[in-house]
């Protein structure tokens, strides 16, 4: 083993979260839904559709936040699964005639093949160098969406316009609500199913190769197969937001999905605490809202203001939004005394 | 019963009366959301930050230009209020962006929006909000399409316009010329590709090879050594500056001393021909529809001279020498031109009845004979370029103003 990799084993970037802290009680859940739920009644259309893409966004960072919190392994290639979600309901929506729904459960099961394969090569890498190989991942998507070969699917360059469902039945609401109703409803159904995965037998092993990966095999764990399995689960969540995203923007094109995107959700799962789930919300907020914060405050150097803030925001809070809610915890627990 | 009859016949008449008054009062002034006795709002978007935010000169020239024109008095009285936000050139954030500009600042056009996918990804959306999507800031050819977008105008000459005119030129100059054609294998190239087709168009078989590369390629020499092997005695590069300054050094390095065209995104000085070599660059060709303002030629022009006033004044930061400076320059030149035809009918149709009513409208910072023209049908504005030749460490305009207008619209 090498001296780097020492240092990286030495000192885990990620660290333990036991399993109780992964989510939030039963109370601050429902009020945060309700707050979710009402709130598009009361805001502009523009509104809405920002907070459609907090929830897809929040998905996406939900994604990694079980591969990273959840199994200890880095990725920096997650645009890359948005982008073959995106275009898999784009393509099937635009070319085969499906209907918007159905290509979502397609989109997540193509990712997840796509993510558990990719898994396979990866088994042979950790930390930084597990960092790299999916950086060379996102950093080839965009140009293979641009290949000749599959352009008379993809669009090429020009990408593919795609058409906004309407609400169905008839329900008297406009394309905006019903489809950041559509997406609550499924990202809701994502979080669930995240915590009880982790709650699981699988998500123990996840956490168990994530603490340590001998103990965990000696244990019976099968490493491979558990570090395959959380790659390809944190793909296909991500494939699915990427679906939804594709639908909410109208629009796929390669130059949607490039390594900032990547590198925006790793940021959003850091500044939303690793490994804490309900934070992927807060750092899907904080990528989405924060560079519009910084482009107020001084257009030509908005990458330097949001640069400040998020040195701030690390600096401050190095857990992240999880920090914070255990904070607020601690205090409301004194008041009650 | 009487009583109430007569009463409600007066309300009738009164109601009848004030609307009458209201109504040609209105007859003079109509605006749609975006524009008041004092204000118009115009929303923009540019990459500020991220790979393309070279192009957020753009924007900061046109911010100092609306700043001039309110120092001036405004636009018919109106002060404009100029919005521009950053979106990275990224689709999902012009979209997102567009959304805000339309539905919370509630401005009354978009104009001048950069990059191919971040106009396509909010095409749509303008055309069925019926929001102007004035002179998008791309040269692709699609943004003519008034039947199916009747909201969306382009701006600057399209690639099939410029490519026709290389057509017009060699037909012209050269017609027993033998054409290799080097495209780059995208909508870009391909763009290009059909207008020199359609530019040859019987004597199609002008065009004797053709070669496309992938932008990930590393080099493009083989493809070169290809095209010499074809004995074409004439190159259309269809290239970006990277495999443009590869082609022109390949040539001189393999001693083929064809003509060489290359296309207008690839001519800058500092990007393309030094590194190529001057030496090896003498004699290339290309066209070009705007004034440089580095080139001592304009020095005495009265349009440069006010766009350097101008500069100087609101703007003295500017680095003289950037193209884009020139172009934002035109662009908002233009969307003032169309306000000041507006009058005070500024609804969101009459704008883009006016910006497809423009004749031989002349921004400062075009070349003299370069003109804006715009129908109903035509919604291509710069349509018109002159041929330039390079010639020691510079571009020289020669010969007429060529228009690349279709033959048939």
């Amino acid at each position: 083993m090498s001296a780097v990799e020492d240092v990286v084993t030495e000192a885990p970037a990620v660290e333990a979260v036991p399993k109780r802290a992964m989510t939030l009680g039963l109370g601050t859940s429902l009020v945060v839904l309700a707050a979710l739920a009402l709130a598009p009644l009361f805001v502009k259309n523009f509104i809405i559709f920002q907070m459609t893409m907090l929830l897809i966004y929040g998905l996406a960072v939900l994604a990694l936040n079980i591969l990273t919190g959840g199994s200890g392994q880095f990725s920096l290639g997650q645009s890359a699964f948005y982008a073959v979600g995106a275009y898999t309901s784009a393509i099937l929506m635009e070319h085969v005639g499906m209907n918007y729904a159905l290509t979502l459960p397609i989109a997540g099961i193509i990712c997840f093949a796509f993510g558990f394969v990719f898994g396979q090569p990866a088994l042979r890498l950790s930390g930084v160098y597990l960092a790299l190989a999916t950086f060379a991942l996102a950093v080839a998507m965009p140009q293979l969406l641009k290949l000749g070969f599959f352009e008379h699917w993809t669009g090429g360059v020009q990408g593919l316009v795609v058409t906004k469902p309407d609400a169905p039945f008839g329900l008297p609401m406009s394309q905006d609500m019903w489809l950041y109703y559509f997406t609550l409803v499924i990202t809701i159904g994502i979080y669930i199913a995240s915590v009880n995965l982790l709650r699981s037998r699988s998500g123990r092993a996840f956490m168990a190769i994530r603490d340590n990966e001998i103990a965990a095999s000696a244990m019976g764990v099968d490493v491979a197969l558990y570090k395959t399995l959380a790659f390809g689960v944190s793909a296909g969540i991500t494939g699915v937001a990427g679906g939804l995203g594709a639908i909410a923007v109208q629009f796929v094109a390669p130059d949607g999905y490039t390594i900032t995107l990547a590198i925006s959700l790793f940021l959003g799962m850091v500044v939303g605490g690793v490994g804490w789930l309900p934070g992927s919300i807060v750092g899907s907020a904080f990528i989405i809202f924060v560079p519009n914060i910084a482009e107020g405050i001084s257009k030509g150097l908005s990458g330097a203001v949001f640069g400040v803030l998020l040195f701030l925001v690390i600096f401050l809070v190095p857990h992240g939004a999880r920090q914070v809610a255990m904070v607020a915890q601690q205090l409301i627990g004194k008041l009650k005394k | 019963m009487r009583s109430a009859t007569i009463r409600s016949a007066a309300f009738w008449t009164a109601l009848v009366t004030f609307a009458a008054a209201n109504g040609s009062a209105l007859a003079q002034k109509k605006y749609d959301t975006g524009a008041t006795d004092t204000e118009i709002k115009i929303g923009h978007i540019v990459p500020y930050s991220g790979p393309a935010s070279a192009y957020g000169i753009i924007g900061k020239t046109e911010e100092a230009y609306f700043k001039m024109i309110n120092e001036n008095g405004g636009i018919n009285g109106r002060k404009i209020k100029f919005i521009s936000y950053d979106d990275a050139y990224s689709p999902p954030k012009a979209v997102e962006q567009v959304r805000k500009l339309v539905e919370s600042d509630e401005v009354l056009l978009v104009f001048n929006a950069l990059g191919t996918p971040s106009n396509t990804a909010i095409q749509k959306y303008l055309n069925s909000k019926k929001v102007p999507q004035l002179f998008v800031a791309t040269g692709a050819t699609k943004w003519n399409d008034p039947t199916h977008f009747p909201w969306t105008i382009g701006w600057q000459p399209s690639y099939q316009s410029e490519a026709r005119i290389y057509a017009k030129f060699l037909m012209k100059e050269k017609p027993d010329a033998k054409v290799a054609v080097l495209y780059q294998n995208d909508d870009f190239g391909k763009d290009y590709l059909k207008g020199l087709k359609d530019g040859f168009a019987a004597k199609a078989s002008t065009i004797i090879a053709e070669e496309s590369y992938e932008v990930s390629e590393p080099t493009i020499d083989n493809h070169i050594v290809k095209l010499k092997a074809s004995g074409a005695d004439v190159v259309i590069s269809i290239t970006t500056p990277k495999f443009a300054a590869q082609t022109i050094k390949k040539m001189a390095e393999i001693d083929w001393k064809a003509l060489q065209i290359v296309a207008n995104v690839s001519t800058s000085v500092g990007a393309v021909m030094k590194p190529a070599g001057f030496e090896n660059g003498q004699g290339v060709l290309s066209a070009h529809y705007a004034k440089d303002a580095g080139d001592a030629q304009w020095k005495d022009d009265p349009g440069m001279k006010k766009f350097l006033a101008f500069l100087d004044k609101h703007y003295p930061d500017a680095d003289r020498s950037n193209s884009q400076v020139i172009y934002g320059y035109g662009a908002a030149q233009t969307l003032t031109k169309i306000l000041e035809m507006c009058g005070d009918d500024l609804t969101r149709a009459n704008i883009m009845k006016q910006a497809s009513n423009l004749k031989d409208f002349t921004p400062d910072t075009l070349l003299p004979g370069v003109k804006i023209n715009t129908s109903a049908t035509d919604f291509a504005p710069i349509e018109q370029l002159q041929m330039m030749r390079f010639k020691g460490e510079k571009w020289e305009m020669f010969g007429d103003v060529i228009s690349g207008e279709a033959a048939t619209h």
